[in-house]
């Protein structure tokens, strides 16, 4: 089965500002992409991009994320399914509040 | 037969070339044996075992396979019927998947489903056949990439996945009906080429309400092909066109169309514009059409889909119904939401209440800001004499 990244955008707030149903939501969908035949291969939650150390073309060191924006990636997991129509339907499972998920197919290695 | 082969395949580059081998190796046998009762299934089976073939050569069965797993491919019975049906529906929402650009929908449906040469697609939409080519191949290397699978959505999808689908060929109408650019209004074979999958579609998926409803759309603006233009080619506008020209048995067959979609619960975005297209097809004349009822269609379209382009075609029924005044009032408040920039229709409509207001330097400023975005010659022949004519009244 093909295997993707999801690579979560959103804007960086504290943990406890994430409303109680967003976060509901995303700790009931593990069970609900297991339940779906899929398997979650790995998930890396993110520190904030103000902790990120991005080398530039050229070797310069700077503070921040490599893409400076509203949003920025908070995060991203890999999922084993059938097809894109199911990784779309996973990835509807989790609320988005202002930015938005990224769905890339991997490499079969 | 490339639907077919496809399903067998699951690549559609190799499907089109085991395709190409099939008619090779058909002009072989058929020349030494003769040719086959039943030549369409003669060819589609062997491109199907030329699939096999090269995949087994290739030992990508489990990667690029994954469809043999429902289906007992060895034991092909090809019989014309249900086969066929069944993946040319595949193929038309592999192609018209969501997740494809919108531009590369339209190509690949083209070249796929209606079997069109990548240099006529190129000449239809006014593109280098190069950049019609990379669409192309880009969006097989994502299907591939993205497992972009080849088959029927299930329920629960089925709603965004059709509209996407009924998108593209609405769409493919909408560009042959009036060309966004070039020296004539329309561009009859891709029109022609839509109503053609819309009509393929219902066959398809008979009970579904918001097919009928495109293909009743699709009819009843088709029936007015004739009258769209005069002899010389200038648009001419639905209440200068000779109604006695119109197509009457499309119209009849779109009306039918239009009151089987509006039926159980509430219409979707394409039946509702059909209604709305099916009430003028029957008006005896421009006056005399039920703007009402109209006004009334474009309500509920309007609550189906918020668009800003339905919003500011609802005020050409404003103004017959409440007058030119109300809808000019109307469009302002559109132009204020700054919702509709750039869309060259706005001006023109504003341009009109402005006219039938008396407004004629208004009127004329209108005209020219809507000449400004016209890139078809036969809409800027028209804007030019309407400006013409409003800088010859007093205002």
């Amino acid at each position: 089965m093909p295997q993707y990244a999801f690579l979560i955008y959103e804007n960086e707030i504290p943990i406890e500002d994430i409303p109680a149903d967003v976060m509901a939501a995303n700790l009931a969908a593990p069970e609900k992409i297991e339940a779906m035949g899929a398997r979650i291969v790995s998930e890396y939650p993110m520190q904030p991009g103000s902790t990120a150390t991005t080398l530039q073309k050229g070797g310069a060191i700077t503070d921040g994320p490599f893409i400076e924006g509203k949003e920025t990636i908070a995060g991203f997991f890999v999922v084993e399914c059938r097809d894109l129509d199911q990784a779309i339907a996973i990835g509807k499972l989790l609320p988005i509040m202002d930015g938005g998920i990224e769905i890339r197919p991997l490499h079969e290695m | 037969m490339l639907a077919a082969t496809v399903r067998v395949a699951g690549d559609l580059d190799l499907a089109e070339e085991c395709v190409q081998d099939a008619y090779v190796s058909a002009l072989n046998a058929w020349t030494t044996s003769g040719v086959p009762a039943n030549p369409g299934a003669w060819l589609v089976t062997t491109a199907r075992r030329n699939a096999l073939d090269v995949l087994r050569r290739a030992q990508v069965f489990r990667t690029k396979m994954p469809l043999l797993a429902e289906d007992d491919v060895d034991e092909v019975s090809f019989t014309g019927g249900s086969v066929v049906r069944d993946d040319t529906l595949r193929l038309v929402f592999m192609c018209c998947h969501p997740a494809l650009s919108t531009d590369a929908r339209i190509a690949l449906t083209l070249r796929l489903v209606c079997g069109v040469a990548t240099p006529d697609i190129a000449q239809a939409f006014l593109v280098p056949e190069a950049t019609v080519a990379a669409r192309i191949t880009r969006a097989k290397k994502k299907i591939v990439a993205a497992s972009i699978s080849f088959r029927v959505p299930e329920a629960t999808e089925l709603p965004d996945r059709l509209d996407a689908v009924l998108t593209v060929i609405h769409l493919l109408f909408t560009t042959g009906h009036t060309a966004p650019s070039g020296d004539t209004l329309t561009r009859a074979d891709l029109a022609e080429r839509a109503v053609d999958l819309g009509r393929m579609l219902h066959g398809l998926m008979p009970d579904e309400r918001e097919v009928r409803g495109l293909l009743a759309l699709l009819l009843v603006n088709h029936a007015r092909r004739a009258t769209r233009t005069d002899p010389d080619g200038r648009l001419l506008l639905l209440e200068d066109q000779d109604r006695s020209q119109w197509d009457q048995a499309a119209i009849a067959e779109g009306h039918q169309l239009v009151v089987a979609a509006l039926r159980g619960g509430r219409p979707g975005r394409f039946s509702l514009q059909a209604a709305i297209a099916a009430v003028h097809a029957t008006a005896p004349s421009y006056e005399d059409t039920d703007w009402n009822e109209i006004l009334v269609l474009y309500d509920e379209l309007l609550r189906v889909w918020p668009s800003p382009v339905v919003a500011l075609n609802r005020t050409v029924a404003v103004a017959m119904v409440d007058g030119p005044g109300v809808a000019l009032r109307e469009v302002e408040k559109l132009e204020r939401d700054k919702l509709l920039t750039g869309y060259r229709y706005t001006a023109a409509i504003k341009a009109d209440f402005l006219r039938r207001l008396g407004r004629h330097t208004e009127a004329a400023a209108a005209y020219r800001n809507a000449m400004e975005l016209a890139d078809n010659e036969a809409e800027r022949a028209f804007l030019a004499m309407r400006i013409k004519e409003s800088a010859g009244e007093p205002s």
